[in-house]
């Protein structure tokens, strides 16, 4: 039963890491109906950003860590910006092709020019929060595993609540609905396709710090693993979906910690990717998400 | 005999003319050339899939690991017991060699098939995203499989790859893709391409056209492995990994989606191309992601998407012209 418990709590942490990384990809496939492969990345210049600030601080201190991770979300949301300014926009409206090829060079783009600036060898990431660990009737919490869940969890109230309580978020479902006709009523699309994308990046930062935290050894290639297993979270629970991607997330973290725990382990990572067939085979729309026809 | 025909006959002998003097020439070119027949036939393939028919597959990698795996375990666990304590002649060796690399281009293919009836369903940016995992899963596969060197891979695999075969095998891919385009049948890949739903509606079966593009890509990819296999005398499971699907499709992308010259001539550009500049060998991948952007900015319909065929009669007329 303790191990059981262990291994909820293990894959809860893992999930809230994927679900921020998650709901990244489905805000931007929400409003621009396309997968941006250069997501996974922005989450490692996240972790990136948290290395280097996180050098400059004193370690194991809430405030500490909390600067780290705003530094590293505002970075973030301003790259995440200029890719969608620079790369992404002259494209709007072309070829879907295009666009997926466009957004697969920009991720190749940020994980060679990684390499190049960061180095190729992998780093020990600073254990910016305090850490403690609580044993509980042999139930074994790391401050980080609760650091992460608190963290992923008061993000996405304060997303849920920026989409459905503000008027950009009102915005930005109407851009999601319809794009014309959103743009009919007065509404400014490229404002509010710039801040899907500022906040879809910052999100993916705040998962890059945690994750380093977790799993303390951040290298340019960390990020396309997490990235793709985050993305199948999105398209589990129904891309395009907000609270999917959390659900989604949830799942896959739990299974691939299960999974990881059996003697099936050095399968574990191509479980999303069964997973992910099998959903795309059997309810091509997720599990909260509902299927639209195409229009001619 | 029809033209293509002959084309393909005189291909294979000039390989073979080539091969057979191979003596003569600095192993290293050779071995530049061959790795050049081998992204040849990788293109090609690709481009039948995501050039012509439209739809884009990141896996082609993962087909190629198969066909290579396939081909080595046969030359290295039934070799020794076909060619017998001597090794074989030459023409034994090739016999062997040519059914490892068929048999290693089939199991691709039904590889191929597995992948393409539940996938190709799906578009754009979901079925890029279902191959890039069904590559995935083949490589964590062939990690675990320990008759198959699991994560170290199999050493000790026999040289049997020259520029005969390799640039046999370029022709008959190259004839094959092209008389499938231009035929009756494969009018249905274009129209695919160019509507799916026109398509459908005029009564074609897209799916199929999917299906039979992506087997056909996925055979020859495993044979382009199995001469990788052989050329390299070492495979490991990373060596399949979604770079190299990139690379591949970097060159279908370059050379212009569908257009069998251009992709051929952004082949051999992208693999004489990282020779000449070995110095900047770090900052080779930033180009290539560099290039990707700034093409589809620029010039989305690749870089060497001319009309061919228009230069070539132009080119005759001129040439006509003159002598009369």
């Amino acid at each position: 039963m303790t191990e059981f418990l262990q291994q909820l709590l293990n894959g809860l942490s893992l999930g809230a890491i994927y679900a921020l990384i998650a709901l990244g990809y489905t805000m931007v496939y929400g409003v621009l109906r396309f997968i941006n492969f250069a997501h996974s990345d922005v989450f490692m210049v996240g972790a990136f950003i948290g290395y280097y600030v996180g050098e400059h601080l004193p370690s194991g201190t809430v405030l500490g860590g909390l600067v780290v991770l705003a530094a590293a979300m505002a970075g973030c949301a301003v790259l995440g910006i200029l890719i969608e300014r620079l790369v992404y926009r002259p494209l709007r409206g072309g070829p879907t092709l295009n666009v997926l090829i466009t957004a697969i060079g920009m991720s190749l783009f940020l994980e060679y020019t990684g390499q190049l600036v960061f180095g190729a060898t992998p780093r020990a990431f600073p254990s910016i929060f305090p850490s403690k660990v609580i044993s509980v009737h042999g139930l074994i919490i790391s401050m980080n595993q609760v650091i992460v869940i608190l963290v992923a969890t008061v993000l996405m109230v304060a997303l849920e609540l920026t989409v459905y309580r503000t008027r950009i978020g009102t915005a930005m479902r109407a851009v999601a609905l319809n794009p014309k006709a959103a743009q009919l009523v007065g509404i400014n699309i490229d404002v509010v396709i710039s801040f899907t994308f500022g906040l879809g990046s910052m999100l993916a930062a705040a998962g890059g710090v945690l994750y380093a935290l977790n799993y303390p050894s951040i290298d340019p290639l960390m990020g396309v693993v997490p990235g793709l297993k985050a993305f199948v979270a999105a398209v589990l629970g129904g891309v395009g979906n907000i609270p999917g991607a959390a659900l989604g997330a949830l799942i896959l973290g739990m299974v691939e910690t299960f999974v990881d725990g059996s003697r099936w382990s050095t399968y574990k990572d191509a479980i999303a990717f069964a997973i992910l067939i099998g959903i795309l085979l059997f309810r091509p729309a997720g599990l909260l998400g509902r299927l639209a026809a195409e229009k001619v | 005999m029809p033209k293509p025909l002959i084309t393909l006959l005189a291909a294979v002998l000039l390989a073979f003319g080539v091969s057979h003097f191979s003596d003569r020439f600095d192993p290293y070119y050779l071995d530049v050339l061959t790795g050049v027949g081998i992204n040849v036939i990788l293109a090609v393939s690709l481009n039948l899939v995501n050039g012509y028919t439209g739809q884009f597959s990141l896996g082609h990698a993962g087909f190629m690991s198969v066909g290579a795996y396939l081909s080595a375990a046969v030359t290295l666990l039934l070799g020794p017991r076909l060619l017998g304590e001597g090794g074989g002649t030459a023409v034994t060796q090739g016999m062997l060699f040519l059914g490892a690399l068929v048999l290693g281009g089939m199991g691709a293919a039904a590889a191929g098939l597995a992948v393409g009836i539940p996938s190709l369903r799906l578009k754009g940016d979901y079925l890029a995203l279902v191959t890039l995992g069904f590559g995935e899963i083949i490589r964590v596969v062939f990690q675990n499989v320990e008759a198959l060197g699991g994560a170290l891979g199999l050493n000790g695999i026999p040289n049997y790859t020259t520029v005969f075969w390799v640039y046999s095998f370029a022709a008959l891919t190259v004839f094959t893709v092209v008389c499938l385009v231009r035929s009756t049948y494969g009018r249905g890949f274009l129209a695919t391409h160019d509507d799916e739903i026109a398509s459908e509606a005029v009564g074609l079966d897209t799916t199929r056209y999917k299906i039979v593009a992506f087997v056909v890509g996925a055979f020859f990819a495993g044979v382009a492995g199995g001469l990788y296999g052989h050329f390299k005398l070492t495979i490991t499971p990373t060596g399949f990994d979604f770079t190299k699907s990139i690379e591949i499709v970097v060159m279908v992308i370059l050379g212009g989606m569908g257009n069998t010259p251009g992709v051929i001539l952004a082949a051999i550009l992208l693999t004489v191309l990282p020779e000449v500049l070995r110095a900047v060998d770090e900052y080779r991948m930033v180009l290539y992601s560099l290039l990707l952007i700034v093409l589809m900015l620029v010039r989305p319909r690749g870089l060497f998407n001319f009309d061919y065929m228009a230069i070539a009669s132009r080119l005759r007329s001129r040439l006509l012209g003159a002598r009369n």
